[in-house]
């Protein structure tokens, strides 16, 4: 059913994983195919971190699989994308990081100026290709994180809570250009605990409770009948602060 | 009391003159001490960055000898380059003992263990910060490290400073395998324990303050480019 040359879609199969003798994700069985952007929803450590690092393929789950629709380790690493919550930029120019990236990714040398210039305009960065990374503020750090994970155009786009230590003005902007990599096609999968973001951005959402996924619907649904009692009361209980 | 003063007048009056033989001494010691820096932090960087980002056995072996070997001291290594180089050592060939360049390599054997146990953990501390960004992006093995290295290269600086230091300091190893002769292998360190022994303090006093000067103005330097650095990227 998969569009040859497509990593997605990808599947969890009773993945677990324990660190410290602490389950902290217990037996997932997802799949994440292409299309609708999904938002993984869960209370702070619900597991969404370690889920999405068990999905890019950070961790190895300690039992169970994680498997793509793509045999070729170097082609799914370079399909995929991932932002964290705090933005990790070299001491170079906001250009020369996205230049990095290509070059890791092996990108032909003249190509890589373009294809960074290109993932700068994409939000809006363009004007600061030349100044150092570390000293942008930090949602244009955020940004560049963003520009720097699109610059290859992959087919997934992992988020881990970009938003978390941002303002609200910069939230916005992160979200805009969010919603343009949604809209060129690339999947997003993004964790939040913020559920105006959540119905912001989100098509489906994935939610966890204590390592276990409880709950998956489309967004509407999820917030006006969650039908789990942890996601109604996770609901209900972050609704007065958003 | 007197006799300090006196010894005091003496060493600016060397300095001001510009003494010829001072002035070699000087020279040869920067020589032979930043060259051994520039040795030992051709191999230490790479060594500690290996040691901070590798896993494998033993790994935690080696960081706590590498640490002990901070402490080597000098004498004991100049005893061993002078087994090495000594006529019947198995590198007397080369004919290197009571030269320069043996000089050279006592002090890059010294200082070796400080700039890469010092590199060693500021890397390990950047490992944690950058790791998964860098595998994220498909960095891995040398090159990751390499990435590594040139992006806190700034504080690396402290870890090259702090051999720096131990080079320009020490006396043992120069003088067991320099032999401290007059115009060929004769630096700051072994010259002030001579003249201290002979009574010539103001030669020896000169050296001191020459020496103290020097590693500030170099520490000042270093000091200047880190926080431009620090300034310019963050």
């Amino acid at each position: 059913m998969a569009a040859t040359g497509r990593i997605l879609p990808l599947a969890l199969r009773d993945a677990s994983f324990a660190a410290g003798g602490r389950t902290i994700i217990d037996r997932m069985s997802i799949e994440v195919a292409a299309g609708p952007s999904s938002i993984i929803l869960g209370a702070n450590g619900a597991g969404k971190s370690v889920l999405m690092r068990l999905m890019h393929g950070l961790l190895a789950p300690t039992a169970g699989a994680v498997a793509w629709n793509e045999p070729d380790a170097e082609r799914r690493r370079r399909l995929q994308a991932m932002v964290f919550q705090r933005p990790v930029l070299l001491r170079r120019s906001a250009l020369a990081n996205i230049v990095y990236a290509l070059k890791v990714a092996r990108i032909a040398r003249m190509e890589r100026e373009r294809l960074a210039i290109e993932a700068l305009e994409s939000v809006g960065l363009v004007h600061l290709a030349q100044r150092p990374a570390r000293v942008l503020s930090g949602g244009e750090q955020q940004r560049l994180a963003l520009a720097r994970a699109w610059a290859l155009h992959p087919e997934v786009l992992f988020l881990d809570e970009p938003t978390a230590s941002l303002d609200p003005s910069a939230t916005r902007e992160i979200e805009r250009v969010i919603q343009a990599f949604d809209a060129s096609g690339t999947k997003i999968v993004m964790a939040t605990h913020n559920l105006g973001q959540a119905r912001r951005l989100g098509d489906e959402v994935l939610f966890i409770h204590q390592g276990r996924l409880v709950e998956r619907a489309p967004v509407e649904q999820f917030f006006a009948q969650p039908a789990s009692a942890e996601a109604a009361a996770f609901v209900k209980g972050e609704l007065p602060w958003k | 009391m007197d006799s300090v003063l006196q010894a005091l007048r003496g060493a600016f009056g060397l300095m001001l003159s510009a003494d010829r033989a001072l002035v070699e001494i000087v020279w040869l010691s920067l020589e032979v001490s930043l060259s051994a820096v520039v040795f030992a932090t051709l191999l230490g960087l790479p060594l500690g960055a290996a040691i901070a980002i590798g896993r494998f056995p033993g790994r935690r072996a080696i960081v706590v000898l590498l640490n002990a070997l901070m402490g080597l001291p000098p004498v004991v290594v100049g005893l061993f380059v002078y087994l090495m180089l000594s006529r019947a050592g198995p590198l007397g060939a080369l004919g290197l003992l009571f030269t320069p360049p043996a000089m050279v390599i006592a002090q890059s054997i010294l200082i070796l263990p400080i700039i890469a146990a010092l590199c060693r953990q500021a890397v390990e501390d950047a490992w944690i910060e950058y790791e998964e960004q860098l595998r994220s992006l498909g960095a891995h093995g040398p090159g990751a490290a390499l990435t590594l290295v040139w992006d806190i290269r700034f504080s690396l600086l402290t870890a090259i400073l702090a051999g720096l230091g131990r080079a320009s300091a020490e006396v043992g190893a120069v003088m067991i395998v320099g032999g401290n002769i007059d115009g060929v292998t004769r630096v700051m360190t072994t010259t002030i324990a001579l003249e201290t022994s002979k009574g010539d303090l103001p030669l020896a006093l000169s050296l001191g303050i020459v020496l103290i000067a020097l590693v500030i103005a170099l520490n000042a330097v270093a000091q200047v480019v880190k926080d431009a650095a620090q300034r310019r990227y963050g």
